[in-house]
């Protein structure tokens, strides 16, 4: 297994970084991935070479940085197998297509007494632009339940649709706190049997697991593109094209109008519509670099690698005293481990392990309600991604038995 | 950096074995106090006789920097007038920045551990917001 981290890790420049004298063990890439030389020197190449703004250029320049930021597009579209009737617009990463979509559609299509489901895992970014539109529409929110194991509660979640009006259903694909993998095929045919759509945050699938959006069949898909080893400031949104179209915009300025006068406007074609203003065009760039990279790796091996290694990580770590673990047993495709040590809190354990140069998420992940579900204030995450292997799981469980001693955890 | 500075003896059985954890029995004022970033969250209560902080308590939870804080501030606080709080509150804030001189360190017996900290920026906040919530309480007009 260690021979996709083996072949790649050379790519990551990051991993050369000596943090207090030490190696860096980078165990964080659910928050953002490291980013491959070939992401930094396409978005370099951008500005080098191809400087210039796209669609209202008659220069050759222009067209150039048209044809490189449409570039990605396409190849998003090829890798994430999304159907002919469907659109890619670009956003600043999942925070800002899930804003689009309850701003943009909520504010047209929500109104008194409407619900919108959401899950008891949801990150804050698939919660609170939610509570906001209900908030001034007069919806409701209605919550999956999460079970003691880690799951979504499907029963409970087909229930709501017998007494409730569900306009909209949002959830995320993998969890970033328990690592869990969500039925999202079962959860889209449930609610458009009731004619509700469907918003999947694939903030933690998009870079882990192969995702075909064609088979799928949500309504609206949200990806960050700096978790998929893709440049910070990008991401999209995946939606039905008949959806967007009757959607108002959500900003509005230069390149989504098709014309304006002093009084009026009117608004341009599908995706320009939403992608008002200079975009990043050079993050753009740089997130289609990031999509070429996974491709020749195959998404497959990408699953595989991130799954065994969080199977591996909990056997290893399960055999620390008071060592307790959030999520399934079976490990997750995501590559998500959380955990707590019983006496010692995780902010504690992230310090100790900085100290050993290893990199760990430690809080409560933007995911409070989760948090409140799990009966603990906060937890420490290791995620794992393609350039890791069982000598970081080693570091690890090293770091953590030196947080135990510092601690003095066995000497109560 | 120095982790046993940071998790020195006294702090870490100040954490296990916090000084006045609970409530008391109607409290004159109160403050909750939470950290967004790491969700450590805090309740303080305390009693007034006249302008003196009589008694104090505190629940909550959080790591060992800022439950031994809390529980090293409720020695130092109680019996203190609000003015002689305010006082202990700025030199509490200079020590875990750094900036306060040893010789005033030394008059802040157990609580001169959390010097440490100042080495430990990210964990500056933990220390503090106790401090903060029992700033809250005292000013609590309710």
């Amino acid at each position: 297994m260690n021979s996709l981290a083996g072949c790649c890790k050379k790519d990551f420049s990051t991993l050369k970084v000596k943090i207090y004298g030490k190696r860096l063990v980078y165990l964080d890439s659910a928050a953002t991935s490291l980013k491959p030389e070939s992401v930094i020197e396409s978005i370099t190449d951008f500005y080098r070479n191809h400087n210039a703004n796209i669609h209202r250029g008659v220069y050759l320049l222009s067209q150039e940085a048209t044809q490189l930021y449409e570039k990605t597009r396409s190849k998003l579209k090829k890798f994430f197998n999304t159907p002919e009737e469907g659109e890619i617009i670009y956003t600043s990463g999942t925070t800002g297509a899930v804003n689009l979509v309850a701003s943009s559609w909520g504010r047209t299509n929500l109104g008194e007494g409407d619900v919108i489901v959401l899950s008891e895992m949801e990150h804050h970014s698939n919660l609170v632009p939610w509570q906001i539109v209900a908030r001034e529409k007069g919806a409701e929110l209605a919550y999956i339940p999460v079970t003691d194991s880690g799951e979504l509660d499907l029963e409970e979640y087909k229930r709501i649709f017998k007494n409730h009006s569900v306009k909209i259903v949002a959830v995320n694909h993998i969890s970033n706190v328990l690592g869990t993998l969500n039925p999202v095929e079962e959860i889209v045919r449930q609610a458009h049997m009731y004619g509700a759509l469907v918003l999947i945050d694939g903030a933690q699938s998009a870079p882990h697991i192969p995702v075909d959006i064609s088979r799928m069949d949500p309504d609206f898909y949200t990806v960050s593109g700096h978790k998929m080893l893709g440049p910070t400031g990008t991401g999209f949104l995946y939606g039905r094209r008949g959806i967007l179209k009757s959607m108002p915009p959500y900003q509005s300025g230069g390149d989504m109008i098709e014309e304006v006068s002093l009084e009026n406007a009117t608004w341009n074609e599908l995706p320009y519509k939403f992608e008002a203003g200079t975009q990043n065009i050079a993050g753009f760039v740089g997130l289609g670099a990031a999509v070429d990279y996974l491709s020749r790796m195959g998404m497959d091996r990408v699953r595989k690698h991130g799954e065994e290694l969080s199977v591996k990580a909990r056997e290893k770590l399960s055999s620390i005293k008071g060592m307790k673990f959030y999520g399934p047993e079976k490990g997750s495709p995501g590559g998500v481990l959380s955990f707590n040590i019983e006496g010692a809190h995780p902010h504690d354990i992230g310090t100790i392990l900085d100290s050993e140069g290893i990199a760990v998420r430690t809080g409560h992940h933007c995911a409070q309600p989760l948090m409140k579900r799990l009966s603990v204030p906060a937890t420490a995450r290791a995620s794992f991604y393609i350039y890791n292997d069982e000598q970081d799981i080693e570091s690890l469980y090293s770091g953590i038995h030196k947080a135990v001693e510092v601690l003095k955890l066995g000497v109560k | 950096m120095e982790l046993s500075e940071l998790y020195r003896e006294v702090i870490l059985t100040h954490a296990t074995h916090p000084h006045h954890y609970g409530e008391i029995e109607n409290p004159d004022k109160k403050a909750h106090g939470s950290n967004p970033l790491c969700g450590d969250s805090f309740d303080i209560e305390i009693k007034m006789d006249g302008d003196k902080i009589s008694e104090i308590s505190f629940i909550g939870a959080g790591c060992s920097i800022s439950k031994a804080s809390a529980s090293m501030m409720t020695e130092m606080a109680r019996g203190k007038t609000v003015k002689e709080f305010y006082d202990l509150l700025d030199k509490m804030e200079k020590l875990v920045r750094g900036e306060l001189a040893e010789k005033d360190a030394e008059e802040l017996g157990d609580l001169a551990a959390l010097a440490g900290v100042s080495a430990f920026p990210v964990r500056v906040k933990c220390a503090i917001l106790p401090w903060k919530t029992l700033k809250n309480a005292v000013e609590d007009d309710d």
